[in-house]
C-alpha cells in the first residue's frame, strides 16, 4: 500500500478535531465534531470544506473547444469566458468515465474540474483520444498547483463578502470570476458560485502555497454566523439529500449519465459527434430499460450502496446510495431499478444482509432548499 | 476513552459485564467514537442462540454499516429495546443506557478468554 497523499490543508485538520480515514488514497477528514452536527451547519449556517484533492486538468489551445466537444457530452460552444458547465466524459458505449466541471476561464483556455481518483483516468483517456499536435492543443494536470475550497450554506455569501471587494452577490450560479483577492492575502483566487451540497454557496481556487492562510481567514470571518469546517461524511449526505451524483455510485462505466437521470447535461443534438453519442441518443429518444429512483424504506433499516433490489422474486435493481437523511430523519436511498417500477408510489424489497425489508419509491430530490 | 475497570472486553470492540449467571453486552467508547453517529441498530430477538465470533446484530452510522460480533456463546434472555428508537443512546452512553443484549452464556470458560481492561486499552492504542 503506498503512502497517502494529503492536501495542503492537512496540518490544520487536527486542530479541528478531525477524524481523517483513506478516501481513494487520500488521507481526508471524514468528519471534525459529527456528521449529523456538520450536515445541519451548512444546511442551516455555513460550512468550509477542504476540497483540494479534486483534479484540475487544464486544456488549451485552438483546437481546444473541438476536443472537448468531442470528449464531453455537454455543449461546450455554450460557455462564454468566466462561466462553467457541468458535464460528463462518456465511452463510446454510453458508460461514464467521470462526471465534472468545465471552466471557461478564457478563448482556449479551459479548466475541468474532476474527481480526485478518476483524475489520472481521467487524463489518460483524454491523452489518448487527442489527435492534434502540442502547438493546437495542451492537456496538462494542474492538480498539485490549487487547493479547492468550498463555502457553502445560507451564510456563505456573507461571509465570503466580509474578506474580498469584490462583489459576490453579482456571480450568478455557475459563473465565476478569476483574480479574486481575499484581505491581507496576496494571491488571486477564482471563485465560483457552484458547490456539491445543495445549498447556495461558492468554490475557490486558490494557490496551494496560500491555502492554510485561506482557511483560517474563512473560518475567523464566518465565526459570530456559526461557520464550521465539514467533513467528507456530510459532504456525501448534503450532496445525496441534493440528488447530486457521485461517481462509482450514480454513475460508472457501467452506468450511463442518460440512466442516473442527467439528461440536462447530455447534449444529444449538439452537431459535434462525441464518444457515446449514439447510445446516449438512443437512450434519450426511445427510453431506458433502467433508471434512477428514490427510495424511502417501508420497513426498519437503511439502504446501503449495493444493497439489491427486488420485486416479489425478481432482481430487479441496486442502491447506488443510501443513508438515513439527517433533514428528514428517514432512511432513503437512490436505486437503479426497472423502468416500469420507477414510478413514485411502487412498492419494492431491499435485501438487507439477511432480510427483504420493503420500501416504496418516491420523488427526488429529498431536500431543496428554500428559494 | 472510556475503559471501565470492571468490564470485560473482546477485540471486536464488545463490552461484557457478569450479572450474576448472565452477562450484559454492549459495544465499547472506543467503537462508538469510531463509528461517529449511530443512526440504527439491529438486533437479535430473545431466544436467539449467539455463537462466540460470529454476528448477531449491526450497528449503523451515517456512513457505514458495522456487524456486531458475539464475545461469547450463549442465548439471548433479554434485548434492549430501546435502542430501536434511541440508536444516539450508543453514542451518549455505550456502557450504560446503550446495552444490547442480555446472556445466559453456554460456556463460562468462554469468558476466561475476553480482555481485561488493560489489555483491551492496549489494542485500542494500536489501532
Amino acid at each position: 500500500m503506498s503512502e497517502l497523499k494529503r492536501t495542503p490543508l492537512f496540518p490544520v485538520y487536527k486542530e479541528f478535531g478531525a477524524k481523517t480515514v483513506d478516501f481513494g488514497g487520500w488521507e481526508l477528514p471524514v468528519h471534525f465534531s459529527g456528521i449529523k452536527q456538520e450536515h445541519e451547519t451548512t444546511r442551516t449556517k455555513a460550512g468550509l470544506f477542504d476540497v483540494s484533492h479534486m483534479g484540475e486538468i487544464a486544456v488549451k489551445g485552438p483546437k481546444s473547444l473541438e476536443f472537448l466537444q468531442k470528449m464531453t457530452t455537454n455543449d461546450v460552444a455554450k460557455l462564454t469566458p468566466n462561466r462553467a458547465q457541468y458535464t460528463m466524459m462518456c465511452y463510446s458505449d454510453g458508460g461514464t468515465v467521470d462526471d465534472f466541471i468545465v471552466y471557461m476561464l478564457g478563448e482556449d483556455d479551459y479548466l475541468l474540474v474532476v474527481n480526485a481518483a478518476n483524475t489520472e483516468k481521467d487524463y489518460e483517456w483524454m491523452v489518448k483520444n487527442n489527435d492534434f499536435p502540442e502547438a493546437e492543443l495542451t492537456i496538462e494536470n494542474v492538480s498539485d498547483q490549487y487547493v479547492q475550497l468550498a463555502v457553502q450554506g445560507p451564510e456563505a455569501e456573507a461571509i465570503l463578502q466580509s474578506v474580498t471587494e469584490t462583489n459576490l452577490s453579482e456571480i450568478k450560479f455557475f459563473r465565476f470570476v478569476q483574480d479574486v483577492y481575499f484581505s491581507s492575502i496576496n494571491d488571486p483566487a477564482i471563485v465560483s458560485r457552484t458547490g456539491y451540497t445543495g445549498e447556495d454557496g461558492f468554490e475557490i481556487y486558490f494557490p496551494a502555497a496560500s491555502g492554510v492562510a485561506l482557511w483560517h481567514l474563512i473560518l475567523e470571518a464566518g465565526k459570530e454566523k456559526g461557520i464550521q469546517p465539514i467533513g467528507l461524511g456530510a459532504r456525501d449526505t448534503l450532496r445525496f439529500e441534493a440528488n447530486l451524483a457521485l461517481y462509482g455510485q450514480e454513475l460508472s462505466p457501467e452506468i450511463t449519465p442518460i440512466e442516473a437521470g442527467l439528461k440536462f447535461a447530455v447534449k444529444v443534438n449538439k452537431d459535434a459527434s462525441f464518444f457515446g453519442k449514439e447510445r446516449l441518443k438512443e437512450q434519450a429518444e426511445n427510453g431506458l430499460q433502467r433508471k434512477l429512483a428514490g427510495i424511502e424504506m417501508i420497513d426498519k433499516g437503511i439502504p446501503r450502496h449495493g444493497y439489491e433490489i427486488f420485486h416479489g422474486e425478481e432482481k430487479v435493481g441496486f442502491v447506488t446510495s443510501g443513508t438515513q437523511s439527517p433533514t428528514l430523519n428517514k432512511n432513503v436511498g437512490l436505486a437503479l431499478i426497472r423502468t416500469d417500477l420507477a414510478e413514485d408510489g411502487t412498492e419494492l424489497e431491499v435485501q438487507v444482509r439477511k432480510r427483504r425489508l420493503k420500501a416504496v419509491v418516491v420523488p427526488t430530490p429529498f431536500y431543496k432548499r428554500a428559494k | 476513552m472510556n475503559v471501565p475497570k470492571d468490564l470485560l472486553y473482546s477485540k471486536e470492540h464488545e463490552w461484557v459485564k457478569k450479572e450474576g449467571s448472565q452477562v450484559r453486552i454492549g459495544i465499547t467508547d472506543f467503537a462508538q467514537d469510531e463509528l461517529g453517529d449511530i443512526v440504527f441498530v439491529e438486533m437479535p430477538e430473545v431466544g436467539d442462540e449467539l455463537e462466540v465470533d460470529e454476528p448477531f446484530g449491526s450497528v449503523e452510522s451515517v456512513k457505514t454499516v458495522s456487524e456486531l460480533y458475539a464475545p461469547i456463546s450463549g442465548k439471548i434472555v433479554e434485548v434492549n429495546e430501546e435502542l430501536e428508537d434511541s440508536p444516539e443512546f450508543v453514542n451518549e452512553s455505550p456502557y450504560d443506557k446503550a446495552w444490547m443484549v442480555t446472556v445466559e452464556p453456554a460456556d463460562e470458560a468462554e469468558l476466561d478468554q475476553l480482555l481485561t481492561s488493560e489489555q483491551y486499552e492496549e489494542i485500542t492504542e494500536q489501532d
